[in-house]
């Protein structure tokens, strides 16, 4: 059970990050108890530093007395990552949101954890510079949560995952020393301690800056909209680009419910019961455009249940287009006020086939299943759209979630893309991992942190979960009210 | 949250649009009482809408936080000082258009009489005290005295002639719409001279303009302050007032107050004898940005070469979307070069009467307005709200800075004056 607070902590802290940076007072505390997912905890106490130093002295504090840390950015992430449910101290990064240095020539920036990811593309804009990895909140998350969660995004599709764009980090280890990995080139020697780190949840160390690869924006790109009377016909249309050899910059899927709430949302101009919409961005040198862009329009039309093509003329159409698409999930509040998000991914040859069997667990278990999906990486993204004031409602989402995720797997995919593990999958890790495999991270995560402290209770499987005990012996976690899932939390 | 500016600026979870949501929600859930820290939580908030502008699940903050607002109020112990400051400014004030002229009126003569001088000669001896960096950490509120001193430094000039609304302006040239002004309660007494300048702008553009002589205050106030029920009583009267007009549309000339009166439809909702006649009001309002620009406007024929930058006033910008039509107008007048500040839409810190409650946080505000303003080189800054104005110049003026505060009526009624010599 969690350890009460010593009473002496709180003045301790103050002198590490002054008495304006702590925060312990329940009013304060309760906005810190979410993310994004169901689950809620308080925690004991949050801190606010201004600098690395700081974290070490918090994180050597909280070792001697056996407290769980947990590092927060910006609390927008689908997976419980951030939910304190061990309670213990909370270092928040909302007072580390500076851009230190940015190095055009090397295409790198210095920056501090809580800096919101679109923040830093539109410092660097006009040194014609972005950063790749654009997940749908990038508005409201930050780049050292991208780092834990390994973030994705419509972009990804070409340009990789956060693991691709991050050169080196600062951390601070459990026993408090702030350790470099990776650095500011490209390709550091000896082991890539970075690619561990990254995706790691917080449960290695606590980030304290990091060096981000920035890109040269594009020169010129097209987007554009290819509308389909069915899904089937929109997944028939990925698989033959895909089969021909082209990325497209970006290949998202929005499906017919979501196609009308995001029209009702934002007036983009989709037209009226239209089966799915894939949005497509084909981005790089003026001619080589123009060929991509026409051949990926050709694929799409010869697609049995093509409707046509819808251009964007102009920056701004193709911005609303965007704007629209990285909106979706607050703007299915508009078909119902909670919503349940999956985060499968499917090898893209079983697109069509997974799609299919994803409308029918929805028709099964009586719930609206709608898909936004990165369906150029394979990532589903179905979501489950419900009311959670309907009476036993919350069974028949979680069986069908369970479903859609076992078919995920199934089908040879995984049960996560980009949101993290956290709290919600951790059951579902068994299904993919042997127990040696867990095991080996388990080990991999006791080399940095032997006792366990990090963030705890996210990523692996407690022995319930992975079926090593009994089942009915589960780990006390103080977990706060389910209250469900807010979308308009989700700023 | 990157929209919030009290968010930006203090960069806590409670003083962000979604900490606040999660506050009122745990307030309804029991899980919090009206304690100072969140009645502290909730007043920091400039209610500047920003959120609920940018929100694409039309999470409807305004009225979230006004209801929230009004349950502080209900649940709140009130002192009896407290309550009689409340019942004179609230009941025995705002309502009453008389007593107002009677206050500007005193205001007046302390401004023209010396005494405002040597007010501000012994109030600038006063330590007033460092400023915090970081407000929402203090437990008690800003001293008295120093609210006083504030108050009065953001004093606007009570104009020498106030607006009395009463009969019908007829323009010139052929009736194109017939419209009723609303003329506001500080508007009248402090920007008496923008009330004439609108009607006169309105009139040169076709329009009649009907002075509704019985119209009262709109009740923002009211209804910023948690007090539903005295706002209602105001409305009444107002809808009263205005459907006697007959008037098409009712144009207002201050941002905060057209976004309350396009709100009595919801706030007689359940009102049975006024809900109907509410929702018909509501329906008829339009900022006088909206309606030049839907006329369209009739642009003036002389040129006015300046540098001018545009303020997007937040009751204008987040409560009714009106972000485009002020541009519209602006671009219309032949010489005046546009250009655009850093964050034209981020609140200035005036927000009803925010920088008199929260001064410190409120001055930041204006300050960092300030720098975005004479970033630009202009010579003026448009908005369409007092609040604004005020804030605005007097922070232009701390600096130091030449450009000019002005409302949107009077620099286009400028240009019109400017066609007959």
């Amino acid at each position: 059970m969690p350890k009460p607070l010593s009473p002496g902590l709180v003045r301790e802290l103050w002198a590490i990050v002054g008495r304006d940076a702590v925060l312990d007072q329940p009013e304060d505390l309760l906005v810190y108890e979410y993310d994004a997912y169901l689950d809620r905890a308080v925690p004991d106490v949050v801190v606010q530093p201004v600098n690395a130093e700081q974290i070490v002295r918090v994180v050597r504090l909280a070792a001697s007395e056996g407290l769980a840390v947990t590092p927060r950015g910006g609390a927008t992430g689908l997976s419980g990552g951030v939910v304190p449910i061990f309670g213990g101290i909370m270092v928040d990064f909302a007072r580390m949101h500076h851009i230190l240095e940015v190095d055009v020539a090397n295409r790198a920036a210095l920056v501090e954890p809580g800096l919101f990811n679109l923040d830093l593309s539109t410092a660097v804009a006009p040194l014609g510079l972005y950063y790749a990895p654009d997940p749908s909140s990038q508005k409201a998350s930050t780049i050292g949560g991208n780092i834990a969660e390994n973030a994705g995004g419509p972009h990804c599709l070409a340009s990789g995952m956060t693991t691709n764009h991050i050169r080196g980090v600062e951390l601070v280890t459990r026993d408090g020393e702030l350790v470099q990995l990776g650095g500011r080139a490209a390709d550091a020697p000896g082991y890539d301690l970075v690619g561990l780190v990254v995706g790691s949840e917080g449960t290695f160390g606590i980030v304290t800056k990091a060096w981000v690869r920035l890109l040269p924006i594009p020169l010129r790109t097209v987007t554009f909209l290819a509308l389909f009377q069915t899904v089937d016909a929109a997944g028939a249309a990925v698989s033959s680009i895909i089969g021909q050899g082209i990325v497209p910059s970006a290949l998202e899927l929005i499906d017919g419910p979501s196609a009308a709430a995001l029209e009702r949302a934002f007036k983009v101009g989709y037209p009226p019961e239209i089966g799915a919409v894939l949005l497509i961005d084909v981005a790089g040198l003026a001619e080589a455009v123009a060929e991509e862009a026409a051949l990926v329009g050709k694929l799409c039309e010869a697609a049995p249940g093509a409707l046509g093509l819808r251009y964007a003329a102009t920056a701004a159409e193709r911005e609303g287009l965007w704007k629209a698409r990285k909106g979706a999930l607050a703007a299915l509040a508009l078909i119902a006020p909670n919503y349940y998000l999956c985060d499968g991914v499917v090898p893209r040859s079983k697109l069509a086939q997974v799609l299919r069997r994803v409308a029918a667990i929805g028709a099964e278990w009586e719930v609206l299943v709608t898909c936004v999906a990165h369906v150029g990486d394979g990532n589903l993204h179905p979501l489950i759209a419900f009311d959670v004031n309907e009476p036993g409602i919350l069974p028949r989402v979680e069986g069908a979630h369970d479903e859609i995720i076992r078919a995920c797997v199934d089908a040879g995919g995984t049960i996560t893309g980009e949101h993290g593990v956290g709290i919600e999958k951790r059951k579902y890790m068994p299904w993919i991992f042997a127990p040696a495999d867990l095991d080996r991270m388990a080990r991999v995560r006791a080399a940095f942190d032997p006792s366990g402290r990090f963030n705890p209770g996210k990523v692996l499987p407690t022995e319930a979960e992975a079926g090593t005990t009994d089942p009915s012996e589960s780990v006390p976690l103080r977990v706060g009210v389910s209250a469900g899932l807010d979308p308009e939390r989700w700023v | 949250m990157p929209h919030c500016p009290t968010f930006r600026e203090l960069r806590v979870e409670t003083e962000s649009p979604r900490g606040r949501l999660h506050l009122m929600r745990a307030l309804g859930e029991g899980r919090v009482e009206t304690t100072e820290r969140f009645v502290r939580h909730m007043t920091l908030c400039l209610d500047c809408r920003a959120c609920e502008a940018a929100c694409p699940s039309g999470v409807q903050f305004g009225k979230l936080m006004a209801a929230t607002r009004a349950e502080i109020q209900a649940r709140r112990a009130v002192s009896p000082s407290e309550r009689l400051l409340r019942w004179l400014v609230f009941d025995q004030l705002f309502p009453h258009p008389g007593r107002l002229a009677l206050l500007g009126w005193v205001l007046r003569i302390y401004q023209r009489s010396g005494l405002q001088r040597l007010a501000r000669a012994v109030g600038s001896w006063h330590p007033v005290g460092a400023r915090s960096p970081r407000p929402h950490r203090e437990g008690a509120e800003t001293a008295p005295l120093r609210r006083l001193i504030e108050a009065e430094r953001l004093l606007p000039r009570i104009s020498s002639r106030f607006f009395a609304p009463k009969g019908v302006v007829r323009p010139r040239a052929p009736v194109r719409r017939r419209v009723a002004f609303f003329a506001g309660c500080i508007m009248r007494i402090a920007f008496g001279e923008t009330n004439r300048a609108t009607v006169r702008v309105l009139a040169r553009n076709g329009c009649a303009v009907a002075l509704p002589e019985r119209q009262v205050c709109c009740g923002a106030l009211h209804v910023h302050a948690g007090e539903r029920e005295g706002a209602k009583r105001l409305a009444r009267r107002n809808i009263a007032a205005f459907e006697a007009s007959g008037a098409e549309a009712v144009v207002v000339n201050a941002a905060g107050c057209g976004a309350v009166l396009k709100e009595y439809g919801e706030l007689l909702a359940r009102d049975r004898l006024w809900a109907e006649r509410a929702r018909a009001f509501s329906a008829r309002v339009r900022d006088l940005s909206e309606l030049l620009a839907e006329l369209p406007l009739d642009p003036p024929r002389v040129r006015m070469s300046a540098r001018a930058t545009y303020q997007d006033a937040c009751h204008l910008v987040h409560a009714q979307r009106i972000r485009q039509q002020p541009r519209t107008v602006l671009g219309a007048i032949p010489g005046l070069e546009l250009v655009e500040m850093a964050d034209a839409d981020r609140c200035c810190g005036s927000a009803g009467t925010y920088n008199l409650t929260e001064p410190e946080l409120a001055a930041r505000f204006g300050a960092q307005k300030a720098d975005d303003i004479v970033a630009t080189d202009a010579e003026i800054v448009v908005s369409a709200n007092p609040g604004c104005l005020i804030q605005l110049a007097a922070h232009l003026r701390q600096r130091g800075a030449p450009t000019r505060a002005v409302h949107l009526a009077d620099l286009l009624d400028a240009a019109y004056r400017a066609e007959r010599s």
